[in-house]
């Protein structure tokens, strides 16, 4: 059983490019992709903030390159580009070599369609082509159009634990490499924006009505967001001769245990999913470079976070940053779009800064990185993500040496 | 990977969520929209909190609670689910508010409670359980996950006591919007025609079970798992040998050494065909027993099965319910599930007496 994991490619598509050298671009050049609702019919269309992907889903389609493929919900699209990116980033060609799995995330899976159909599903008079999009509500059913669309077809499952969901879909598939089940895995989520979340975090009164500022003292929530994104985790076995990106070198998973929605004040879980990481990797806060935070923006999930990451850390918490501000929060996605981040920071010994942030938070003692930092030694880098429900995780991305 | 079970509950639409009647009178259903028999929850949730749950979260927390004092544990090391669709009810709540109130007048509630890991952050909230959780949302593939899950995290060493459920909730929304696209039998079939149905569709169900997997046997222990495989549109019915030989051969079985199989027949003229090819050939000699025209077809289904498995093989009994054919062999030491949704997810269960 191969004891390291390696990640060998990188995907992603958010409201800051369509490919990983589109979103090195933006995130270096400190461009935020937050703008307003477009492409969703909706009371809050072009007023709300939201990190949207700017191409309209038969654009989307033809990105994927699945043009001779019936229609699909934009999540199965986004899915789609960031894990071919991945795969070929990977260098994989032949697929049947190795046992070769896909484990995807998603909060709302095809909610986009389902939302738009659900009358019409209902009415017995309504007939029509569309009727085949009740079978992509579910959540598992992009994965499987995503597990085809790159043939890692090996080992296919779906998570969802809200915004944690591709983290831990993340640390799943390190799992099954660990425990022989499968040799490589694409690993990572995808989620597109929908009413339904939309109008549900805005019941939730936690939507920043202006771009978004994580960890400032004056932060009034969070932008939605949409994007995918998606990482090949490979054993030792598996990489050989192969370029190592990094490795995945911790994770941890806890509960919260302290409300359905709200982080607990002190940030009992994402401590604990914390500790778990340091466990499994065998490092110590000291040796952590770069802490990417889950960081929403929102005053509980900011608190809850930072009292957690200055228990962790004390007086010497290392770079910190939240990218939200540049890609909004983009729920079932966020882990596995952050885990490029995350390992792009240490390719590029690089630190992204945090936007929008001016007013220090009294309750924590750090402040996270404002400017862009290159020619940084970026190690070890620590991803934050949480979720309702409780659900917290953390994973360590370290340089493969 | 292998764990014992040393608890289980499942509430389904037969009487069965306190484990005192394996199946003996099953309830006979008419229609094709199989419902839960439920318990009442004053027993496992305060009153006041229950009013402002959906059924689904009731009947999750219900049926774990019932499990770890099965078990006699208070506190699990990790709670891991599996849920197809969710909490359905709460979903489609909100999402009906929203369009027929255009985008206003909402309320949080249903939006809250319509995560699909719901469930088993409620049982976490409940117990003040901070330990590992988990929800799995993969179709057919749903309750599968949720145990290999439990399964490596016990050899891990990281948990002793592990909480896996499935649970799937059918709505009357839901059931004519998969009516819309020929999920369910156009014709009213009742449970035990349900096997000698040559339409196409099947019946609806729904369920929560859970099982307390424990990496030592103790006096509450019922089973062992010892294998769990799933396939992903296996070719042909050669291809799903291969790896029901591959998962037997590594626990150096052969098809010769299973004593029962317990086929995920649902009657649709469709897909039953697999089950058939693999009862004629490989299981030729083994006890067949099927469960979907007691439980209805759902995501989930298999872990009612997997209770039956725990069942069969504490008590040494296989109810006439269940049986297709002879009661053939006794004692029962290996039962294997095999189980399809829509013959895209395909999954296979080894399970051994104690």
């Amino acid at each position: 059983m191969s004891k390291k994991i390696y990640i060998t490619g990188l995907g992603i598509i958010s409201a800051i490019g369509n490919n990983v050298e589109e979103t090195l671009d933006f995130l270096t050049k400190k461009k935020s992709g937050v703008s307003s609702l477009d492409n969703i019919v909706s009371r809050y269309q072009h007023q709300l903030p939201v990190g949207e992907v700017k191409a309209s889903n038969d654009e989307l389609k033809k990105l994927a390159g699945v043009e001779h493929l019936p229609d699909n919900t934009r999540t199965t699209y986004l899915g789609i580009i960031a894990a071919k990116e991945a795969v070929k980033n990977a260098g994989i060609s032949n697929m049947k070599e190795y046992r070769t799995g896909l484990i995807s995330a998603t909060s709302v899976g095809g909610m986009g369609i389902t939302e738009n159909l659900w009358f019409d599903y209902l009415n017995p008079e309504k007939t029509g082509e569309w009727l085949r999009y009740i079978e992509t509500h579910e959540c598992g059913d992009s994965t499987e159009s995503i597990a085809e669309s790159v043939g890692a077809t090996d080992y296919v499952s779906t998570i969802s634990t809200a915004c944690s969901s591709s983290a831990n879909s993340i640390m799943f598939g390190a799992r099954l490499i660990k425990h022989g089940i499968v040799d490589r895995v694409v690993v990572g989520g995808t989620d597109s924006l929908s009413r339904f979340t939309i109008n549900g975090f805005m019941t939730l009164m936690i939507l920043d009505n202006e771009h978004c500022k994580p960890f400032d003292a004056e932060r009034k929530g969070l932008n939605l967001g949409e994007g995918a994104g998606f990482i090949v985790l490979e054993s030792e076995e598996a990489a050989k001769g192969k370029t190592i990106l990094a490795e995945l070198s911790g994770y941890g998973n806890s509960n919260d245990a302290y409300h359905q929605t709200a982080s607990s004040p002190d940030g009992a879980g994402a401590y604990l999913a914390m500790e778990k990481a340091f466990k499994v990797s065998g490092l110590k806060p000291e040796n952590i470079s770069y802490i990417n935070a889950h960081g929403t923006g929102t005053a509980i999930n900011d608190l809850s976070e930072g009292t957690a990451i200055t228990r962790m850390f004390g007086k010497n918490v290392p770079f910190i940053s939240s990218t939200k501000a540049y890609t909004g929060h983009t729920l079932g996605a966020c882990g596995g779009i952050e885990a490029v981040f995350s390992v792009l920071a240490i390719n590029h010994n690089t630190v992204f800064p945090n936007l929008n942030y001016k007013n220090q938070m009294p309750e924590v003692e750090f402040t996270p990185t404002t400017e862009l930092l290159s020619n940084q030694k970026i190690d070890h880098v620590l991803s934050n993500s949480f979720g309702f429900g409780g659900n917290t995780s953390a994973l360590i991305f370290s340089r493969h040496n | 990977m292998e764990a014992y079970i040393n608890g289980l509950s499942v509430i389904s639409p037969q009487n069965t969520f306190n484990n005192s009647d394996f199946l003996s009178e099953p309830v006979v259903h008419t229609t094709n929209y199989l419902s839960c028999i439920e318990p009442s929850y004053k027993e496992y949730l305060n009153p006041t909190l229950a009013r402002r749950m959906a059924r689904i979260i009731k009947m999750g927390i219900a049926a774990s609670n019932i499990c770890m004092k099965d078990a006699n544990i208070e506190m699990p090391d990790a709670i891991i689910t599996g849920t197809a669709l969710g909490c359905l009810e709460d979903t489609e709540k909100f999402l009906w508010a929203i369009i027929e109130n255009e985008e206003q007048f909402l309320t949080p509630t249903s939006f809250i409670q319509s995560t699909h890991n719901t469930v088993s952050a409620q049982i976490a909230l409940q117990l003040k359980c901070m330990n590992y959780n988990f929800t799995y949302v993969h179709k057919g593939f749903s309750f599968e996950s949720a145990l290999l899950d439990s399964l490596m995290t016990i050899a891990e060493g990281e948990a002793k006591n592990v909480l896996t459920g499935a649970h799937d909730e059918m709505t009357e929304k839901y059931y004519k919007v998969c009516d819309r696209i020929a999920y369910w039998k156009k014709e009213e079939v009742s449970t035990f025609d349900l096997i000698n149905s040559k339409t196409k569709g099947s019946i609806a169900g729904e369920g929560a079970a859970f099982f307390m997997l424990g990496a030592e046997k103790n006096e509450h222990t019922y089973a062992k798992i010892r294998g769990l495989k799933t396939i992903y549109k296996p070719e042909n019915t050669a291809d799903v040998q291969k790896h029901i030989h591959q998962l037997l051969a590594e626990k150096g079985l052969t098809a010769d050494d299973i004593d029962v199989v317990i086929y995920g027949i649902n009657g649709d003229s469709q897909y039953d065909h697999v089950y058939y090819e693999l009862k004629d050939s490989l299981f030729n000699n083994a006890t067949a027993t099927y469960f979907k025209h007691l439980c209805g077809e759902y995501q989930t289904a298999s872990s009612f099965a997997m209770w039956i498995a725990s069942m069969m093989l504490k008590k040494q009994t296989i109810p006439s319910a269940i049986l297709i054919g002879d009661d053939k062999r006794k004692p029962i030491k290996n039962v294997l599930i095999y189980n399809t949704f829509l013959t895209i997810d395909h999954s296979v269960f080894l399970l051994s007496a104690c």
